[in-house]
C-alpha cells in the first residue's frame, strides 16, 4: 500500500488485537475446509486437514515453506480438486468441481504470492476479467471509483499494470477481489514483497476489513512468526501437510509456534534465523581484509536500456557479506548482474576478480540445464571459456565428490538435474559456485522457495565460505535474512545505495527512500 | 529417454566413475536409437499397411512392391535407398544441430536447393574443361551458399527479431523460385529449350564407390560427418555450448557466460552449411544438373528423419536410411501397385506426430512434484 | 477497365483468403498459440471444397471447407492445447500431413491425372451503385459474397476483442494464463477455442481458392499461404483492422505481376513477382518486431493447471 492513501477507517482500529468473549468464539465459519486430503505422485502434500476460519476474523496460517499453505488455499479457491474433503463457504458446502470461478461467486477470492495480474491489459481490463457477455468499461471505471471511496484503496483504472509499482499491483488484486464481492479474502504472503512501512499498513487495512462487515473474513498465509502473532485472530500451523496446531493466537508464544512450524527438525538446533533478527551467527571478521570488490560511482541500464542504478559506488572486503536490502525492482537485480559481469557499465568503475561465483534467483531459469546430468550441469560453469575436449570423466569425478562433500541428495552425477528437489538443486548450484573457491561470490534470494533444513545448509554454506575469506554480495527480500546474515548492510532505493546500520527499522526506512 | 526410476529421496550410491560415462553415452547415442528403430520400423508397417487398405490397396502387393525398391536387389539397396538417404541425411543433420542449438530452422529446403544452385553455378563458371581438381569447389560453393541463405534467417532473428521459422518459410519459397529462374535464364543449358541448367561434364562428377552402381561419395561423407557432429557434440567444448544453448539459453548466458548470440548465429550458419552441401552432393552425385523440382521436399522430411533420431547425429543416419528405403520404394509401389507417392509422406508425418505424442505422454506420466 | 482498374481489382481479389486465414489466424495467437498447421487447414479447406462442391453446390462447399479446417485444427489443438507439445513442431507435421492426405486422396478419388475436374463456383456480386464509384467502386463492389463477408467480419472481430468479456479472456489467455485461471478463464478452454476457430477461418479460405478462383483442385495449392497469412497477423500487429490492411498489401504484391505484364514489361522475371509477397514478408517483418509487440505467452508450451 502507498503510505500515502488514505485509509480512513483503517487507521481507526490499526491495533486492534480484539478480546474474545464467548459469544465471539461462536461466531459462524466464514470459510471451514475439512478433512483435504491431495497427493502429487507419491508426495503427500495435504494429509487430512482441516481449517475453521471464523466470520470477522483474521486467520492466519502459518508454516515453513513447503509445509502446505499454498496448496490448501488453492484448495480452498478451487485451483486444486482435493482427492478427499470438502470445502464450505459461509456454511454451504461447494461439491467436489470447485473451480476459481464458483469460488468468486461463492465470495472467496485470493492474492497470489506473484501476482495475477496481466501486465499488459489496464487496471479496469484486469479488474473486469472473468465476467460474462459485453465489456462496458465506464461501469467497471465507475465501480473501481466507488471502491476506492469506501475502502482507500484508490487506483486508476486507466494505467496500464506494467506501470504500477509493486504494492500498487498488489492493492489491484485486493480491489479485483472486492469488485467480485468477495467477503473471505486469502492472501498469500502479502507481506514479503512489501517494505517493513508499506507491510504494516497493509496489515491495518486487513484489520478494517473484517471490522468493516461481519461476513468478511481473511486468511494470511505466511511463514512470519511477528506478522501471525501481530495481527491474526486465529492461527493455524502447518507441517508437511499435516495440522500440527491450532487455535486463538494469544495462547500462542513465538516459542511454541516457532515449535509447532518446525517440530523434530529444530530440537536442538537454534529457531530459525526469523526468530532471533540481527543474531550474528558467525565469528566477527578479524582484522582489515584487503577489498575483492570496488565499486566507483557505476550506472547501469536493464536491457530495455533504461537507466536502473545511478552512480553507486560500495566494496565488499575478503570474508564478509555485504547485504543488499531493497524492495522489489529497485535496480538490485542490476546491480548484481553489473557486478558479476552480465551487464555492462554505462559509466563509472568496477574492479572484481576474474572470477566470480554468481547464484542467480531463478534457479530453473539462469541456473540449470534442467534435462541434462548433473556433470553437464557442472561443466556449464565455465563452459563460455573452455576450449578443446571435454573430458567428462574428470567433469564426473568432480561432481560425484561435490554431491558428497556438499550434502547434494542425487542418485548420482548422471542424474538429470530436474528429478532434484528444489533444496538439493540449491545446494548443488551453491556448491558449483564455489567450488574453485573464487574471490567473490555474488548470491540472489538464495533460499526462496526452500523448506527450513534447505535454508538451514544454505546459511551454513555461505557462513562457512566467508569464514574461508569468500567476499559475498547477498540480496534477499527477506529483510530478516539480510539482517541475520551480513556484516554491512546497504539498503537500496530506486537505483541509489545507501550504508545503513544493522538496524531493521533504519534499513526499512533506507527501503523506501526515506532518510 | 532419461531414466524416470531415479528418485531424488534415494541415497547418494557409490557411483562407478571409470567408463560409465562413456559406455552411457554410447547407449544413449547408439544402443536406445537402434531399439527405437525396431519400434519404428513396426509403426511404420502399421500405418502402410492401414493406409493401404482405407485407399482401396491390396497391401500385400503394394508392400512387396515396396520392399522390392527398397531392398530388392543389389542395385536398389546401393543405387535406390542409399543413394536416396543421402540427401536427407545431410539435411537431416542440418536440422539437427538447428535444433539441438535451439533454431527452429525449417529452411533446410531453400539452404539445399541455395546449395545446389550455387554448385551449379559454379559448374559453370569453372566450364567444361574442368578437371576433377574442381569437384571440392563445387562442393565449397554450395556449403557457403547454404550458410549464406541460413545467415539470412539468423541475422533476421539477431538483429531484428524475426521468428527464424517464419523466416526460413519464406526463404524456402524464394529459393524456389530463385532455382526457377535461374534454370530459365543465365544457367539454362545452350539450346534453351528445356528449363534446366547444362549438363554437369563427367569430369565433375562425384566418384561412384562401387563400380555399376549410383553410389558415389556423397554416401561416404555423410556418413562421416554424422560420426564426426557426434562426436563433436558430446566430446568438445563447442558442442557442449550448442547443447547448453539448446537446453537453456538463459542458464547458458548466466551460468555458463557463453556469448548466446556467437552460438546461434555459428550453429545456424553451420545447419545452412550443411544443407547446403547435401544440395551441392545431390547435383554433383545424382542429378549432374539444377532444373525446378530438383528437391521433392528433402527440407521438409528432414524434420521429421532429425525428430525420429531424437536429434542425434549418429541417430539421424539410420532414419535417413529408414526414409530412403520408404521413398525408394514408395517409388516402386507407385509403378507396380498404383499407390500414390504421397501415401508414404503421409505416413512420414503421421511418424512425426506419434513420436510427439509418445514424448508428451510419457512426460506426463512421470510423477510431477507439485511446490506449495 | 484500365489494368490499373485490373490491378485493384486483382489485389482485393487475392487479398480475400489471405485475409480469411489471416483473421483466424488472429484469434489464435491472441490466445498465445501460433498455428504453423494453418497451411495445412487451408489446403484441407480447399480438397474438402472440392469434394463436397461437386454434390451439393457451393454453399455446401464452403461448409464442408470450415469442417475441414477445425477437423485439421483439432488435431492440432489435441496435440499442442491438450498434451501441451511445442506448437512449431506439431505444426509442421499437420501442415506436411494435410498436404500429403490430400494428395492421396486426390489421386485415390480423382484418379492419378485429375484431369478435366471443373467445378461450379461463386461469382462477382455487383454491389448496384456502390460498383459505379469511380476508382475503387469495381474493386471493392464487384466481388463474390465471401469478400463482402469480410467487410462485416474485420469490424466486427474488433469489436468483440475490445468490448465483450470473452475477448477480453482470449487476450488475457494470451498474455498470462496464470493471471487468466486465477480470475476464473479456463486457458485451456479459450485456447481449444480459439484454434478451431482459425481452422474454421482457413478452411473457408481453402474454400475459396478453390470455389471462387480457380474452380478446380491442385495438389499443394495452398503454396504457402498459411504462412503469409501468419506474417500477414505479425505485420498488422495483431489487430483484425490492421490484418485487414496488411493482407490488402500482400494481395497488391500479388497482382503486381498482372499490372506489370499488361502494362508491356515483359523483361521483368515473372518469379520475381512470384518471389514478391515473401521478400515483402520478410522485409516487413524485420521492421515490424522492432516496434510490434506479440501476445507475451505466444507459442509458450507449459500452462499451470489447477
Amino acid at each position: 500500500m502507498s503510505p500515502t492513501g488514505s485509509h480512513a477507517n483503517a487507521n481507526a482500529s490499526a491495533n486492534a488485537q480484539a478480546p474474545k468473549s464467548a459469544a465471539e468464539s461462536l461466531r459462524p465459519l466464514a470459510l471451514a475446509l475439512r478433512g483435504v486430503h491431495k497427493q502429487f505422485g507419491t508426495t503427500i502434500a495435504l494429509n487430512d486437514v482441516s481449517l475453521e476460519v471464523r466470520a470477522g476474523t483474521i486467520h492466519a496460517l502459518l508454516g515453513e515453506n513447503g509445509a502446505g499453505k499454498t496448496t490448501l488455499m488453492r484448495v480452498a479457491f478451487g485451483l486444486i480438486s482435493p482427492d478427499r474433503g470438502t470445502v464450505e463457504v459461509a456454511g454451504r458446502t461447494e461439491s467436489a468441481g470447485l473451480t476459481p470461478t464458483r469460488a468468486l461467486a461463492a465470495g472467496v477470492g485470493m492474492v497470489h504470492q506473484h501476482f495475477s495480474l496481466v501486465s499488459a491489459m489496464t487496471v479496469a481490463q484486469n479488474i473486469a476479467l472473468g465476467g460474462r457477455g459485453l465489456f462496458a468499461p465506464s461501469k467497471v471505471d465507475a465501480q473501481i471509483r466507488r471502491i476506492g471511496e469506501r475502502t482507500g484503496l484508490v487506483l486508476d483504472p486507466h494505467v496500464m499494470v506494467s506501470e504500477l509499482s509493486v504494492s500498487a499491483q498488489q492493492r489491484c488484486e485486493i480491489v479485483k477481489a472486492l469488485a467480485r464481492d468477495v467477503r473471505v479474502l486469502i492472501l498469500d504472503e502479502p507481506t514479503a514483497v512489501l517494505a517493513p512501512d508499506e507491510a504494516q499498513t497493509l496489515l491495518r487495512w486487513l484489520r478494517a476489513f473484517v471490522q468493516e462487515s461481519p461476513e468478511h473474513a481473511v486468511v494470511l498465509i505466511t511463514h512470519k512468526l511477528r506478522d501471525a502473532l501481530s495481527v491474526a485472530d486465529d492461527v493455524t500451523v502447518l507441517r508437511r501437510g499435516a495440522r500440527v496446531a491450532s487455535g486463538a493466537a494469544s495462547t500462542f508464544t513465538e516459542d511454541t509456534l516457532a515449535e509447532a512450524m518446525l517440530g523434530a527438525d529444530a530440537r536442538g538446533t537454534p529457531v530459525g534465523y526469523e526468530v532471533l533478527p540481527g543474531v550474528v551467527t558467525h565469528a566477527d571478521s578479524g582484522g582489515a581484509h584487503h577489498e575483492v570488490l570496488s565499486v566507483d560511482r557505476i550506472s547501469v541500464a536493464d536491457a530495455r536500456g533504461i537507466e536502473r542504478i545511478h552512480q553507486v559506488s560500495f566494496h565488499v572486503r575478503a570474508g564478509e557479506i555485504v547485504g543488499l536490502a531493497a524492495v522489489e525492482g529497485s535496480g538490485q537485480e542490476q546491480l548484481l548482474r553489473a557486478v558479476a559481469g552480465l551487464l555492462p557499465l554505462r559509466s563509472g568503475r568496477l574492479h572484481a576478480p576474474a572470477d566470480i561465483g554468481f547464484v542467480p534467483e531463478d534457479r530453473h531459469r539462469d541456473a540449470l540445464l534442467l534435462d541434462a546430468s548433473l556433470t553437464e550441469n557442472l561443466a556449464l560453469r565455465d563452459a563460455g571459456t573452455r576450449r578443446g575436449r571435454m573430458d567428462w570423466l574428470a567433469l564426473a569425478r568432480r561432481t560425484t565428490k561435490l554431491l558428497g562433500s556438499r550434502d547434494v541428495r542425487a542418485a548420482s552425477a548422471r542424474v538429470h538435474a530436474r528429478t532434484l528437489s528444489g533444496g538439493n538443486q540449491q545446494k548443488f548450484i551453491l556448491a558449483r559456485a564455489l567450488e574453485q573457491a573464487p574471490p567473490l561470490l555474488v548470491v540472489e534470494n538464495p533460499t526462496r522457495g526452500l523448506d527450513f533444513r534447505a535454508t538451514t545448509a544454505v546459511h551454513a554454506a555461505l557462513n562457512e565460505a566467508r569464514n574461508a575469506g569468500t567476499a559475498i554480495l547477498l540480496y534477499s527480500s527477506d529483510l530478516d535474512e539480510v539482517l541475520s546474515l551480513s556484516d554491512r548492510v546497504l539498503a537500496m532505493h530506486n537505483g541509489r545505495l545507501r550504508e545503513v546500520p544493522r538496524d531493521r527499522e533504519a534499513v526499512g526506512r533506507a527501503m523506501l527512500g526515506v532518510a | 529417454m532419461s531414466d524416470p526410476s531415479t528418485s531424488p529421496e534415494q541415497s547418494p550410491r557409490d557411483m562407478p566413475t571409470s567408463a560409465a560415462p562413456l559406455a552411457e553415452s554410447f547407449a544413449q547415442s547408439f544402443v536406445r536409437p537402434l531399439l527405437r528403430v525396431g519400434a519404428l520400423l513396426a509403426t511404420t508397417l502399421t500405418l502402410l499397411v492401414a493406409l493401404l487398405v482405407v485407399t482401396g490397396h491390396d497391401p500385400a502387393v503394394a508392400l512387396r512392391a515396396l520392399v522390392r525398391g527398397a531392398f530388392g536387389s543389389w542395385y536398389a539397396i546401393t543405387s535406390a535407398t542409399l543413394v536416396r538417404a543421402v540427401p536427407l541425411a545431410f539435411t537431416g543433420l542440418a536440422v539437427a544441430v538447428a535444433f539441438r542449438a535451439g533454431l527452429l530452422n525449417i529452411g533446410a529446403e531453400g539452404q539445399l536447393l541455395a546449395g545446389a544452385a550455387a554448385a551449379a553455378g559454379a559448374a559453370a563458371l569453372v566450364g567444361p574443361s574442368a578437371g576433377a581438381w574442381a569437384i571440392p569447389l563445387v562442393l565449397v560453393a554450395g556449403v557457403l551458399s547454404g550458410a549464406l541463405w541460413a545467415g539470412i534467417a539468423a541475422v533476421l532473428r539477431q538483429r531484428f527479431g524475426v521468428l527464424e521459422v517464419i523466416s526460413t518459410i519464406m526463404l524456402n519459397f524464394v529459393a524456389l523460385y530463385v532455382v526457377g529462374w535461374l534454370v530459365r535464364g543465365p544457367l539454362q543449358e545452350p539450346s534453351r529449350i528445356y528449363p534446366q541448367s547444362v549438363a554437369l561434364p563427367d569430369a565433375l562428377h562425384l566418384p561412384v564407390l562401387l563400380p555399376g552402381t549410383r553410389l558415389h561419395l556423397g554416401v561416404a561423407l555423410a556418413a562421416l560427418l554424422a560420426v564426426y557432429l557426434w562426436w563433436w557434440m558430446r566430446g568438445t567444448a563447442a558442442g557442449f555450448r550448442l547443447r547448453a544453448v539448446g537446453l537453456n539459453a538463459h542458464a547458458a548466458a548466466t551460468t555458463g557466460r557463453i556469448d548466446v548470440a556467437r552460438v546461434s548465429l555459428l550453429a545456424f550458419l553451420a545447419s545452412g552449411a550443411l544443407a547446403g552441401l547435401g544440395g551441392a552432393v545431390e547435383y554433383a552425385g545424382v542429378t549432374y544438373a539444377l532444373y525446378e523440382n530438383f528437391s521433392p521436399g528433402y527440407g521438409y522430411t528432414a524434420i521429421a528423419v532429425a525428430l525420429l533420431a531424437r536429434l542425434n547425429p549418429a541417430g539421424v543416419l539410420g532414419t535417413a536410411l529408414l526414409f530412403g528405403a520408404l521413398q525408394a520404394g514408395a517409388n516402386a509401389m507407385q509403378r507396380d501397385a498404383g499407390v500414390p507417392v504421397a501415401l508414404v509422406n503421409v505416413v512420414e508425418a503421421m511418424l512425426i506426430l506419434l513420436v510427439i505424442a509418445g514424448d508428451r505422454l510419457s512426460i506426463s506420466n512421470r510423477t510431477r512434484r507439485d511446490r506449495t | 477497365m484500365t489494368p490499373f482498374d485490373d490491378f485493384l481489382s486483382a489485389t482485393v481479389r487475392t487479398a480475400t483468403p489471405l485475409m480469411l486465414a489471416a483473421l483466424g489466424e488472429c484469434i489464435t495467437e491472441r490466445s498465445g498459440v501460433i498455428n504453423i498447421g494453418l497451411e495445412g487447414a487451408i489446403i484441407c479447406g480447399a480438397f474438402a471444397a472440392t469434394v463436397a462442391a461437386g454434390s451439393v453446390g457451393v454453399l455446401g462447399g464452403f461448409a464442408a471447407g470450415a469442417a475441414a479446417g477445425v477437423a485439421v485444427a483439432l488435431l492440432f489443438a489435441l496435440f499442442t492445447v491438450y498434451l501441451r507439445a511445442d506448437q512449431i513442431i506439431t505444426g509442421t507435421a499437420v501442415t506436411l500431413l494435410s498436404l500429403g492426405l490430400t494428395g492421396l486422396l486426390y489421386k485415390t478419388l480423382y484418379g492419378a491425372t485429375g484431369v478435366g475436374l471443373t467445378l461450379p463456383t461463386a461469382g462477382e456480386r455487383a454491389v448496384p451503385g456502390l460498383s459505379t464509384i469511380p476508382v475503387i467502386g469495381r474493386a471493392l463492389f464487384a466481388q463474390p459474397l465471401i469478400t463482402y463477408a469480410l467487410y462485416l467480419m474485420v469490424p466486427a472481430l474488433a469489436w468483440w476483442f475490445a468490448r465483450t468479456h470473452s475477448g477480453l479472456a482470449l487476450r488475457a489467455v494470451g498474455e498470462s494464463p496464470d493471471a487468466a485461471l486465477a480470475a476464473g478463464v479456463r486457458p485451456r478452454r479459450v485456447q481449444a477455442w480459439a484454434v478451431l476457430a482459425g481452422g474454421a477461418f482457413a478452411g473457408v479460405a481453402g474454400a475459396t481458392l478453390v470455389l471462387v478462383q480457380s474452380g478446380t483442385f491442385v495438389e499443394g495449392m495452398s503454396a504457402g499461404k498459411g504462412f503469409i497469412a501468419i506474417a500477414i497477423v505479425v505485420l498488422g500487429r495483431w489487430t483484425p483492422f490492421g490484418v485487414a490492411g496488411a493482407a490488402l498489401l500482400f494481395g497488391g504484391a500479388s497482382a503486381l505481376q498482372y499490372l506489370f505484364q499488361s502494362l508491356g514489361f515483359r523483361e521483368v522475371p515473372y518469379q520475381l513477382f512470384l518471389a514478391l509477397p515473401y521478400l515483402l514478408t520478410l522485409v516487413v517483418l524485420a521492421r515490424a518486431s522492432a516496434r510490434a509487440r506479440a501476445p507475451a505467452a505466444l507459442a509458450r508450451q507449459e500452462l499451470t493447471l489447477g
